[in-house]
């Protein structure tokens, strides 16, 4: 019971708005020295398991090619498409990249987008620009647009992944309900996530719909 | 055989660069925190577990601190405009390069033998495409913009300083993960939801369910650490146990219902503060408020999905 003090330690730090860094790092500590580890072993437990996760930091290779190619003008280039296309606006932008992204991973491609190589330099650029038509944004307007440009390829990625069927999450449900004495197979089981792709998508896809009314209704400066 | 490692070195390689680029600006902490973050992504294997875990510790310090990066120097507005009006869409192409490279090397790199055995590391050949569609990526957009890759990793590191410490949060909240199922936190979290709600009827089972997936979820950043946890709870024992519901069904929402948890929590940083970093966002929680009612509304279908298909076969 007293190891959950690390949570309380997350909860707690996250509310006050602390440093998440040092949070996690504190949890970790507090969580260790609960589990009556000594302070040595603690630290060299946070080091071990930091290390065996390095994998997750090889998607920030990409970014000198990003940074260089917004250098070149790839952001720019992003929104002149955007305002050349008359019926463009920023629901319905962010709409056909959920789409793609959505299909593309349930095709088994979740490779094909991200935030840092797709949605920093073209995504967001094209939601913005679509709204700019009608007058210029303002701060808060324009980080509420790219908050949910981000936000799109989350719910594509994680609502479309689960429609293949190799993907980690339907093997995992396979070797869990394995060990447990159920054989399934994973086209059964990505076939059950096809009901909830289709909601989650009319679920976004009706809420950009009222994003888009409401930057209509912002009349221009 | 090629394995991980490789891509570690080269990985530890561009951090470094990023360190000397601030050491030559005089930013000293920048420095400082890439530096220890390329020793440990580049190196760590090679040391031991306490010199790593004292570096993560420097960094959660400079974390605090500040790291308060030099500008770099880049191309103004105008400059970027006249480049992509010279440019053109071809701008475009490097970026698609990379998953491009990614797709074909993740089905290509297992074909490719040396001596009857695999030449990659079968287990990671998406990361391993991932790195060299980077690499390839970096090498054609030098060529189309005639850039040194000096210039490049300058722009490199314009980048990982806008993100700062939350580059290193999905890493640290990985190895938190790690410590939390060492110390059994999952478990108890499993026991307060399992043991305070009388499930006597199958409906309440479903609600408890995908509910306690997706909250679980929320407290630790993951549903892939959700599932099994709650599953061997609730899931197995009542819903498919004592009211004979179908595995299936029950497995694949209750998995998705864990998703809609992960929309919600900041510890799930890859997803929610990440791209608040890389957006250069004011607000480290606007994505999640952005996905709140989505996930608040999909979290009631799954559940609806499931109390209505699950029992019947």
């Amino acid at each position: 019971m007293l190891v959950l003090a690390g949570v309380a330690v997350i909860v707690i730090g996250f509310a006050l708005r602390l440093n998440p860094l040092a949070v996690v790092v504190a949890s970790a500590i507090t969580t260790g020295l609960l589990a009556r580890i000594d302070i040595l072993g603690v630290i060299a437990m946070l080091g071990h398991a930091f290390v065996a996760n390095r994998f997750i930091a090889i998607a920030w290779l990409v970014l000198p090619v990003i940074g260089l190619l917004e250098r070149g003008g790839i952001r720019e280039r992003a929104r002149t498409l955007i305002l050349r296309l008359r019926g463009a606006t920023t629901g319905r932008v962010l709409i056909a990249y959920m789409f793609i992204r959505q299909v593309a991973a349930s095709l088994g491609l979740t490779a094909l987008g991200g935030h840092a190589q797709m949605v920093r330099p073209v995504v967001a650029p094209m939601a913005e620009a679509a709204a700019e038509r009608d007058g210029p944004l303002d701060p808060v307007m324009r980080d509420h647009i790219r908050a949910n440009a981000a936000a799109v390829d989350n719910i594509g990625v994680f609502f479309g992944e689960d429609v293949f069927v190799a993907i980690g999450s339907i093997l995992l449900i396979k070797g869990f309900l394995e060990q447990n004495g159920i054989i399934v197979t994973p086209p059964q089981l990505a076939v059950w996530a096809i009901p909830t792709a289709i909601m989650a998508f009319f679920i976004h896809a009706t809420r950009l719909w009222l994003l888009d009314r409401r930057l209509a209704r912002r009349k221009p400066v | 055989m090629i394995g991980l490692d490789a891509v570690y070195v080269l990985l530890g390689v561009m951090f470094a660069a990023f360190a000397v680029s601030h050491a030559l600006d005089r930013s000293w902490r920048s420095a400082l925190f890439w530096g220890c973050f390329a020793v440990l992504v580049g190196a760590g294997s090679r040391l031991p577990d306490i010199a790593n875990g004292l570096l993560v510790i420097v960094l959660a310090v400079l974390a605090v601190m500040g790291v308060r990066p030099a500008p770099v120097a880049t191309t103004d507005e105008q400059a970027r405009t006249q480049s992509a009006a010279k440019l053109g869409n071809r701008l475009f192409l490097p970026a698609l390069t990379i998953p491009a490279i990614t797709l074909a090397g993740t089905f290509l790199l297992p074909l490719v033998k040396a001596n009857g055995a695999p030449m990659v590391d079968p287990k990671q050949v998406t990361l391993i495409s991932l790195a060299i569609g980077a690499v390839v990526g970096l090498a054609f957009t030098t060529v189309l913009l005639r850039a040194p890759i000096t210039t490049a990793m300058r722009e490199g590191r314009r980048l990982v300083d806008a993100i700062g410490w939350a580059a290193v949060l999905p890493q640290a909240l990985a190895a938190l993960g790690g410590i939390f199922a060492i110390a059994g936190v999952g478990k108890i979290v499993a026991q307060l939801a399992t043991g305070y709600i009388p499930m006597t009827e199958p409906l309440v089972a479903v609600v408890v369910y995908t509910t306690g997936m997706a909250m679980f979820t929320i407290v630790m950043g993951n549903a892939f650490a959700a599932f099994p946890v709650m599953t061997a709870g609730i899931g197995l024992p009542l819903i498919v146990g004592k009211f004979g519901g179908d595995p299936v069904i029950m497995s694949a929402v209750g998995m998705l219902s864990g998703f809609c948890g992960t929309l919600l929590t900041p510890m799930a940083a890859n997803f929610n503060i990440v791209p608040a970093a890389v957006l250069e966002l004011k607000d480290r929680n606007a994505v999640i408020k952005v996905q709140a009612p989505t996930a608040f509304l999909l979290l009631f279908a799954n559940t609806a999905l499931m109390a209505l298909f699950v029992f019947h076969r």
